[in-house]
């Protein structure tokens, strides 16, 4: 455990400690802090900043598939969009990630070949979470040794609706230790609430500090498998628990929203979020990133339209 | 706020709004001269620059206004409600059909920035001629009797602050009801007002029924006190306030005063943080806290004082201050240089009476009238920020240990028109509500308005109720 | 019996104040004759001064945390009890009244009727004024919003001049029926009745200090009332157009609530709402719904 973590260190002592902690957050009002966010989705970012933004985006996105008829080719396809995304416009920032199944993480790194593009691994019995622990570890240390550079695990939500949050704080250490390589380094840990799932602010509030006193790398909003994902309202919320976090520790964590980002309108509005949030020490592809697939090619056809002043259609954009 | 993500310029278009050189009053349908021919001129608040010229309204515009109301009224009031309710509806499809050219004309001639012309004075005022339109063939069913009869003329004096919505709470309700109206607009802030007049021709309206005429405190006192006025409706400061209601004491004339505030904002160690800081901010920032029912005083559980300034402090520094129609822009124009004249006279006072001041790193424009939003902690009840109201972005940080004492230092002012109370337990919030000597109280939110919902204050912050089915009584012989 | 009492001496009143729950005479020492309609010689009733205005102000103030905070049920309860209490002195006030308005023992029955009925008629309204003004309204947002009515504070009343009880009742009992305290000057010529109902009050649970009955000049204690900074309301039914006028800008000072002086033919007339609408504030609470879950924004 860190140092600056050790203010903390009692309330992870046991499970009514834990609660006693969780429960003594302060609460989250849901119409407040919809309307905050909607209030930042007001923003209008034009021009010279619109630009900057979608280069950021572009470079922010964990480029996703998680599908059951994934296959090599796909996930080679998905690579090559990674590095060379506009295949038109070679000044294109390449994505932040793929992100990919445990046992495609090979065929991800083969296909990356070297670029700067990370391999982000879904692991834990994704999406679901609902597997023995032995299980889930082997699955992490599978696509750590295969090479993923980032896990993104999920948690237990069942555990944790159930209340029993020191389950699911231990989980996370446990899969925290599971990121190491025979090295020393690690892979990084994403922790998935799957927020549509907790269903309150409160709860997601709190499964954030459990996230980050276990020693989340990033915490991230969801699987993308089930009916609401991402929201301004609730990556604002882990927003504000990650400035919380560094305020008291020192600790800087990233979020991750994933799902349902699908527009450059979408994406920029996050952004405004995390800039007037957590302000610019969020704003990079290390400490803060979208879970995403389509809104590739809505940044580019919007980058298209800013350097050429016509607006681009599908057909300009690659279909990978 | 220095950040690698620096927002570039969003301005709305000002293309959208034609603003003549001139305007004249309008009485009977008309657009006409001041009888002695004066004018004024009107500028903007974030530039100095004249954006038109104006007729100034004197005793005998202000004769002549009343008299076109007079006449308009027999007609008017006899009209089948469901007729009034329809020219009441046009004008609220008008006004929502010409929202944008109105919001920036409103944020042009007032210094407001456009996201709170746009997103708040534009859709109530379209929403409150809505609502008062349904009422005026209900009237038997208000609650005031089978058949309740109109005033007569209402003489209506309006401030600068929310020019256009503050017409719509009084023309709406008055004619819902059957009155006919003469509306003093403030002197600073007449074009809203002016293009009402060109709506109102639109929609057809008779003639007279609605008369607009600009012009100083002069006008608004001699509306005031025409005998044939028969109902007084202002909304400005207490000491106005005061002053015409000792001018019609033993007339017969029906008055409601919407005046001043010093709203406490009470935030307990158990409140939603991160949304109380909204809260706060709204409730002192908006609209530049030129807001009579703004939440100047913050109570703050001495328990979280300084966990909730930092916080605070945190918050302001992310406030964009500058050209009210550029979208982005948080903190707009003070109204005046009147005006920023008292909010610069009364922080100095702050100062010298000991009071801690903070404002974040804030650039203003060299032209126009600005104010950088200011907080003041170390205040105690005896401050004179702690009483008076500044009418400008302000806030004044208080602490309270117990319920008890926050109820009593909340309610340990002349005023008492609005407070808010920040806590997650419900039962706190009941019982802190109901002792509460306030008109409007936000639990867990502030600064929201709706038509259906009545407005208005206790002790000096006035009386009467604007808004709702009681905003009706006040425009209506019972 | 009838031989002594023929020769017995009665045992004259004196006629107090009534403040905060208490029988002072006037601090100022003075008194005033009060004589029936014909010129005959009643009583003395005290002269109060405005040191005794300024006493039953307080008293009012400090009665007001109780009183509207009590629930509307007990109330109710009170003013129902007041009207038992007067019941039992029916004869009492049938012959005062008779005394000071001049009627025959019928007509002046008929007006301590009306004015007991009275009283049951708000006893009934203080559990009911809540809903028939008040109510939640549907604001176009995710809030929850209710405007309920609340007594105004303390109101100072000027009680009509001719109906020295019926119409004192029907001035006062609306006032305190919503939670208000008051401060009442009773009919400057015929203030017995109103300085009786006291000492009935005094014998009905109400608690003290939420009426207070001075005798004497409206036009010396109502300027300082009028002008009063710890007044929130006033009501100047028994006030003439010049003195009306005169305590109507006086009470401009703090903005009070001034209900203007109407002309009433018939204090038996069913009196309608106005008089307790007149003393009431309306406080509109907002707070947030918001959506049971995350997941689906409410709006």
């Amino acid at each position: 455990m860190p140092t600056t973590l050790t203010a903390f260190a009692d309330v992870t002592t046991s499970d009514s400690a834990l609660r006693r902690f969780l429960h003594g957050l302060p609460g989250v009002d849901a119409v407040g802090l919809e309307a905050r966010a909607a209030s930042l989705g007001t923003r209008s970012i034009k021009t010279t900043a619109k630009a900057y933004a979608i280069d950021l985006a572009i470079s922010m996105i964990d480029l996703t598939t998680l599908e059951g008829a994934d296959t090599p080719g796909k996930v080679r396809a998905l690579s090559a969009k990674a590095v060379n995304p506009d295949p038109t416009d070679r000044t294109t920032p390449m994505t932040a990630a793929v992100c990919v199944y445990p046992d495609m993480v090979a065929t991800a790194k083969a296909a990356l070949n070297g670029a700067d593009v990370k391999i982000a691994s879904v692991a834990t019995a994704f999406p679901a979470g609902r597997a023995a622990l032995p299980v889930k570890l082997a699955d992490t240390r599978d696509a750590v040794a295969a090479g993923a550079d980032e896990i993104d695990m999920v948690i237990d939500r069942g555990a944790f609706l159930a209340g029993r949050y020191l389950e699911t704080y231990e989980l996370i250490r446990t899969i925290k230790e599971a990121c190491v390589r025979e090295d020393g380094s690690a892979a990084r840990l994403k922790v998935i609430f799957e927020t549509g799932e907790l269903s309150t602010y409160d709860n997601i509030r709190r499964a954030s500090w459990i996230g980050m006193l276990a020693g989340a790398d990033f915490i991230k909003t969801s699987t993308g498998k089930v009916g609401v994902n991402a929201t301004p309202a609730n990556t604002l919320l882990m927003l504000e628990a990650v400035r919380d976090f560094r305020a008291q520790t020192g600790i800087q964590i990233g979020v991750k929203p994933a799902g349902g980002i699908r527009t450059t309108k979408d994406a920029i509005k996050f952004l405004v979020l995390v800039n007037e949030t957590v302000g610019e020490d969020w704003l990079s592809n290390h400490w803060f990133r979208f879970g995403a697939s389509s809104l590739l090619n809505d940044l580019l056809m919007q980058r298209q339209k800013l350097s050429t002043g016509r607006y681009s259609g599908p057909d300009y954009v690659t279909v990978d | 706020m220095a950040s690698v993500f620096e927002y570039a310029p969003a301005p709305e278009s000002r293309s959208v709004v034609d603003i003549a050189p001139s305007y004249g009053l309008f009485i009977d349908g008309e657009f006409t001269d001041a009888a002695d021919g004066k004018v004024f001129k009107t500028v903007s608040p974030s530039s100095e620059e004249v954006l038109a010229e104006v007729a100034q309204a004197g005793a005998a515009d202000v004769d002549r206004a009343v008299k076109a109301a007079r006449r308009a009224f027999e007609k008017w009031s006899a009209l089948p409600g469901s007729e009034r309710a329809k020219y009441l509806f046009r004008i609220a499809r008008i006004i929502q059909e010409r929202s944008r050219e109105l919001a920036v004309l409103e944020t042009l001639d007032n210094g407001k920035p456009i996201r709170e012309t746009r997103d708040a004075d534009l859709p109530l005022v379209a929403a409150h001629f809505f609502y008062y339109a349904g009422w005026a063939d209900k009237l038997g069913h208000a609650g005031y009797g089978a058949d309740p009869r109109p005033l007569g003329v209402a003489g209506q004096v309006i401030p600068w602050n929310f020019p256009l919505l503050m017409l719509a709470w009084k023309i709406a309700p008055a004619l819902a009801a059957g009155n006919t109206v003469v509306l003093k607009p403030a002197e600073t802030t007449p074009l809203s007002a002016l293009f009402f007049a060109d709506i109102c021709r639109q929609a057809g309206l008779p003639k007279g029924v609605v008369n607009i005429i600009p012009g100083y405190g002069d006008a608004g006192a001699e509306l005031v006190a025409h005998p044939d006025v028969n109902k007084v409706a202002f909304t400005g400061s207490t000491a106005v306030g005061k002053a015409i209601a000792r001018q019609i004491a033993g007339t017969d004339k029906k008055v409601t005063l919407e005046l001043g505030g010093k709203g406490a904002n009470i935030v307990f160690d158990d409140a939603p943080i991160d949304q109380a800081v909204e809260g706060i901010v709204n409730g002192i920032f908006f609209n530049q806290g030129q807001v009579c029912c703004a939440g100047s005083r913050l109570l703050v559980q001495e328990s979280i004082h300084d966990e909730l300034l930092d916080s605070l402090k945190r918050r302001l520094s992310t406030l964009r201050l500058g050209d009210p129609l550029d979208k982005n822009t948080d903190i707009g124009a003070i109204n005046s240089a009147d005006q920023l004249a008292r909010i610069t006279a009364l922080a100095e006072t702050g100062e010298a009476e000991g009071a801690e001041r903070w404002s974040p790193a804030c650039e203003l424009p060299s032209s126009g009238y600005w104010f950088a939003p200011t907080l003041f902690t170390n205040v105690t009840q005896a401050h004179t920020v702690a009483r008076d109201e500044i009418f400008g972005p302000v806030l004044s940080v208080l602490t309270f240990r117990t319920p008890d004492e926050a109820v009593a230092k909340a309610n340990n002012s002349q005023y008492g028109l609005s407070a808010g109370i920040w806590t997650e337990k419900g039962s706190r919030i009941l019982a802190v509500a109901n002792q509460l000597r306030a008109g409007v109280v936000w639990a867990n939110t502030f600064n929201k308005f709706d038509p259906t919902s009545p407005f208005g204050g206790y002790k000096e912050s006035g009386f009467g109720r604007e808004g709702g089915r009681h905003g009706l009584e006040g425009y209506l012989d019972v | 019996m009838s031989e002594s009492s023929a020769t017995r001496l009665n045992v004259f009143k004196t006629y107090k104040l009534y403040v905060g729950g208490k029988f002072p005479r006037s601090e100022s020492g003075r008194v005033y004759e009060v004589s029936d309609s014909k010129g005959k010689w009643l009583a003395n009733a005290p002269l109060s001064s405005r040191k005794d205005a300024r006493d039953a102000v307080v008293a009012a103030r400090k009665a007001f945390g109780g009183w509207s905070g009590a629930t509307a049920y007990n109330r109710g309860q009170i003013l129902y009890r007041i009207a038992e209490m007067l019941e039992g002195r029916r004869e009492q006030f049938v012959r005062e009244v008779g005394e000071a308005e001049g009627l025959s023992k019928s007509k002046a029955g008929a007006v301590v009727d009306a004015a007991i009925d009275r009283w049951v008629w708000y006893a009934g309204w203080t559990d009911k004024i809540g809903q028939i003004v008040g109510g939640a309204n549907p604001v176009a947002g995710p809030f929850f919003n209710l405007s309920t009515p609340e007594p105004t504070g303390v109101v100072t009343v000027i009680a009509p001049q001719d109906s020295s009880f019926l119409g004192l009742v029907s001035v006062i009992a609306p006032v305190i029926a919503t939670g208000n305290t008051v401060v009442v000057i009773a009919s400057e010529k015929s203030p017995l009745p109103a300085l009786s109902l006291g000492e009935v009050l005094a014998t009905s649970d109400l608690p003290g200090g939420v009426v207070n009955i001075l005798s004497g000049k409206a036009g010396e204690m109502g300027p300082h009332l009028a002008s009063h900074q710890d007044v929130n309301a006033i009501d100047l039914a028994g006030a003439d157009p010049v003195l009306a006028k005169e305590l109507e800008i006086a009470a401009a000072d703090n903005l009070k609530r001034v209900l203007r002086p109407q002309p009433v033919d018939d204090w038996s007339a069913d009196p309608g709402m106005s008089r307790m609408t007149a003393f009431l504030e309306t406080k509109t609470v907002w707070h947030p719904t918001g959506s049971l879950g995350a997941g689906g924004s409410s709006y």
